[in-house]
């Protein structure tokens, strides 16, 4: 497939060079995406240990751990660390980063520089954000008007800072887009791109067009505080509903930026592990772009209780709907692929599987959601807290950590400890299901969500949710150090381990700088497992 | 359709062909502030904005060169303006669907 | 020295081909656009709904507008448009110095723009009309302060081009930066092409 020799004697993998200045102004894609990689989980770390907190004061339905303003600064820090400095970037930057001039057989981005900048100004944006703390909102992540325009808490210079990461999502959607179109290597047309790139690329337009909704958005409420504009305040003749139309403009794409990338992983993961091709390659391919599109059409599915009209909340519930089929499409050929397929239960497969699992529970939640009438009983209730972890817990960071769990032995050279990593992924589908199903039913039953005292009678379910926290985070520590402890002692990883014909495989583990030493020139579908290499795509 | 050089295989405008379109969006700039010194009711808004979007159109096709450009580079000139019609469209459809109390 | 480190372990390894980094340069320029296009267009939308809501309120607030003055920016505008036009062209014809002074007059023509609002704005305020005043006023200063803004940045922008232009540093074979800049600026002139007829032409 490739046709190139590895060449020892000239072969530096990229990880060699030492020195701050060397990590810090690079811009190799590969170091940019370690760099996005370390910082994501730090928050997602942070953030998480905030959810602990939270949890924690949530065992019983006095506030006595927290006052009740701390625990809507904590839901509010959770929420906005995670969505923003952690899922957001999350694989695109980080993966997307490390995995798409590698699986499109190109050198880098098409804008190395620009992509260096981005990482800055996401950097920069969590430093606003950072300072933000001083004063911390209590608004939710979602700043909904008018408390979010009245609040005395510091909400100008935390929208900022989520303003500035705007911009570094904005540009990388930009770069892959643009690299995807330009830098494909000889050969390697659109039908035989791996489904990651096509993932990848979907998200990246989602990136570019939905991001800057929520920027001006951001910069009216910012006006809305500082200026006294009054777009959103009744009094002065504007509507507190239309902050909510703005946001979820993006927002709602938003969370297929956080999703489409996992789905993109899983398809890589799956044909890898059960020794077949993918099942559907062009109907995953598209399903991905499918997503992207009908992501655009569903914003309001988040207002129907807010005093939109009937008319709106009908034709939103019903284009909801439809968001479900190419995600569908996309469950069905996976089961299809595993289908007498040869199973490797790699940890890298288990995430996989669980996401497939998973993901499915939450999918379908969210379709009871967009149902008018069970969203009446349901919104803002526990249910929602419990729909949307299944997809990013269950989904996104499913797929984040199988990511992680396939491509480490390429991006860092070395090789975890497997057993571990099947024990600390036992505990986080475990710990995961505990914490979140029993939430379905305390939404069901009214627990409603942001509050941080209860009454008597969900304690029971609250409690049990709170143990589930205490074995995911177990889960999530014992998958950290095991990682961690690969990159120190860990054996030395070949070039291939799992056999997978992708391009990325085909060079060295951890790859040189500049990728390829001949730009290779594609002549196959990139999953012709078991099967003869001329594979027609 | 216009006079223009070529080199290398890139096409090149020629001042002639920017001046004409230059003449054109002055026309039609006096044209729309006239219309609206003159009452057409709700009409006034629809004319302003098909000016509007000539001259925009003008300024994209040639200014811009994308009377040249490949079907990529239409597709994602196109597309914001769609989810354009999407964002403004539907917020007017729930903002005057609302039954007001 | 770590700078120089980088400089030979990465960039002249696989310099892109030109005419791939040119495709790419403009591919992405209309990428941009297309999100400034979306950062606007929140604020188009916010102007549809409010003159829906309340349409005497802008028929009646915008004759606070100096009409001449907006239409004499929309006509710098413009031709700040055709200078930035032909610019492009005369770098494509190799003529540095043609090219050169076109930006010059295209950055003169903004910085009148700047002049204009400035006396605009001042006329406003003197009138104690400020953003809070009403919706219609907020609109109106957010939308071309917002578009302000971004003309500021543009002449920076064609203000560093300007000077590489007249050093030489583009012609026939590389005028990409020249295009790139270009092509923000005409966008500039897009917004405000329809910022005119909406905040000044109600009625």
């Amino acid at each position: 497939m490739a046709n190139h020799t590895i060449a020892t004697n000239v072969y530096v993998p990229f990880l060699e060079k030492k020195g701050f200045l060397s990590w810090f102004l690079t811009t190799d894609h590969k170091r940019i995406g370690i760099l996005y990689l370390v910082s994501i989980s730090l928050f997602f770390l942070i953030a998480g240990i905030i959810a602990l907190l939270m949890r924690f004061e949530l065992m019983t339905p006095a506030a006595d751990f927290v006052s009740p303003h701390t625990y809507n600064v904590l839901f509010t820090l959770h929420g906005s660390l995670m969505v923003f400095f952690f899922i957001v970037p999350g694989l695109a930057a980080s993966f997307g980063n490390f995995l798409i001039p590698l699986m499109i057989g190109a050198p880098d981005v098409a804008f190395p520089k620009l992509n260096l900048g981005s990482y800055w100004i996401y950097i920069a944006g969590t430093i606003i954000v950072l300072f933000a703390l001083l004063q911390p909102a209590d608004t939710g992540w979602t700043f909904y008007t008018p408390y979010s325009a009245t609040t005395d808490t510091d909400v100008i210079l935390i929208t900022f800072g989520v303003f500035v990461l705007g911009f570094s999502s904005i540009l990388t959607g930009l770069n892959f887009i643009v690299t995807i179109h330009k830098m494909r290597a000889p050969g390697m047309t659109w039908h035989r791109l791996p489904l990651f790139i096509w993932a990848s690329y979907a998200t990246a337009i989602l990136q570019l067009l939905a991001t800057p909704v929520v920027g001006i958005t951001l910069l009216l409420l910012i006006a809305e505080r500082s200026l006294g504009v009054g777009f959103f305040d009744p009094a002065k003749g504007g509507d507190p509903v239309l902050f909510q139309n703005f946001f979820w403009f993006y927002s709602h794409p938003a969370v297929y930026i956080m999703i489409i990338p996992a789905m993109g992983v899983i398809s890589e993961i799956i044909p890898v592990f059960s020794r077949k091709p993918i099942f559907g390659y062009k109907a995953i391919a598209y399903s991905s772009l499918g997503i992207a599109f009908i992501s655009f059409l569903v914003w309001a599915h988040h207002m129907f209780t807010s005093g939109i009209s009937e008319v709106a909340a009908t034709i939103f519930s019903f284009l909801t709907f439809l968001v479900a089929i190419p995600t569908a499409i996309k469950v069905f050929n996976w089961i299809a692929t595993l289908y007498k397929g040869s199973i490797e239960l790699h940890s890298a497969m288990l995430y996989a599987l669980g996401f497939i699992f998973l993901f499915t529970i939450g999918g379908l939640t969210g379709v009871f959601l967009g149902a008018l009438a069970a969203d009446i009983h349901l919104h803002d209730t526990y249910f929602v807290v419990a729909h949307m972890h299944y997809v990013m817990i269950g989904g996104t960071v499913m797929g984040f950590f199988g990511a992680i769990h396939f491509w480490y032995p390429k991006w860092f050279g070395k090789m975890f400890n497997e057993s571990v990593a099947k024990l600390s992924w036992f505990l986080v589908f475990v710990g995961f299901n505990v914490t979140f199903f029993p939430q379905f039913f305390l939404g069901i039953q009214g627990m409603p969500r942001r509050y941080a005292t209860y009454p008597e009678e969900f304690q029971s379910l609250m409690a049990l949710s709170t143990y589930g926290s205490w074995l995911l985070g177990l889960g999530v520590l014992i998958m950290t150090v095991n990682l961690l402890k690969g990159l120190f002692s860990g054996e030395k990883a070949p070039q291939n381990p799992y056999g997978s014909l992708s391009l990325e495989w085909q060079v060295p583990s951890p790859p040189p700088h500049e990728n390829f030493e001949e730009i290779p020139h594609v002549t196959d579908w990139t999953y012709g497992y078991g099967k003869k290499k001329e594979v027609d795509a | 359709m216009s006079e223009h050089s070529h080199s290398e295989g890139r096409h090149i405008t020629s001042y002639t062909t920017y001046f004409i379109v230059w003449v054109v969006l002055m026309i039609l700039t006096a044209v729309t502030v006239y219309v609206s010194y003159l009452d057409f009711g709700t009409f006034n808004i629809v004319i302003a904005m098909v000016v509007a979007s000539i001259k925009a159109t003008a300024v994209a096709l040639f200014f811009m060169h994308l009377k040249f450009e490949d079907s990529i580079t239409w597709l994602f000139a196109l597309f914001p303006l769609g989810l354009l019609f999407l964002l403004i469209g539907m917020t007017i459809v729930d903002t005057f669907t609302r039954i007001l109390l | 020295m770590e700078q120089a480190n980088i400089e030979e372990s990465h960039g002249h390894l696989h310099p892109m081909d030109p005419e791939v980094e040119y495709s790419s340069s403009k591919l992405g320029m209309w990428l941009f656009l297309g999100t400034e296009i979306m950062l606007f267009g929140g604020l188009f939308a916010a102007y549809a709904i409010f003159r829906a809501k309340y349409p005497e309120m802008f028929l009646e607030q915008h004759q606070e507008l100096n009409r001449e003055m907006g239409a004499v920016n929309t006509c710098i505008l413009i031709f700040s448009s055709l200078t930035m036009a032909t610019a492009v062209t005369a770098v494509q014809k190799g003529r540095k110095m043609m090219a050169g002074i076109f930006i010059l007059i295209t950055i003169i023509c903004g910085l009148g723009f700047g002049v204009v609002k400035y006396f605009e704005y001042g006329a406003k305020f003197s009138h104690h009309i400020y953003p809070d005043t009403s919706i219609f006023f907020s609109l109106y200063f957010m939308m071309t302060g917002l578009h302000m803004l971004h003309v500021f940045i543009g002449l920076v922008v064609l203000g560093v081009i300007m000077v590489l232009t007249f050093k030489g540093k583009f012609n026939e074979k590389y005028s990409t930066p020249v295009e790139l800049g270009g092509l923000y600026w005409h966008l500039v002139d897009l917004i405000w092409i329809y910022l005119f007829p909406l905040l000044y032409l109600v009625g």
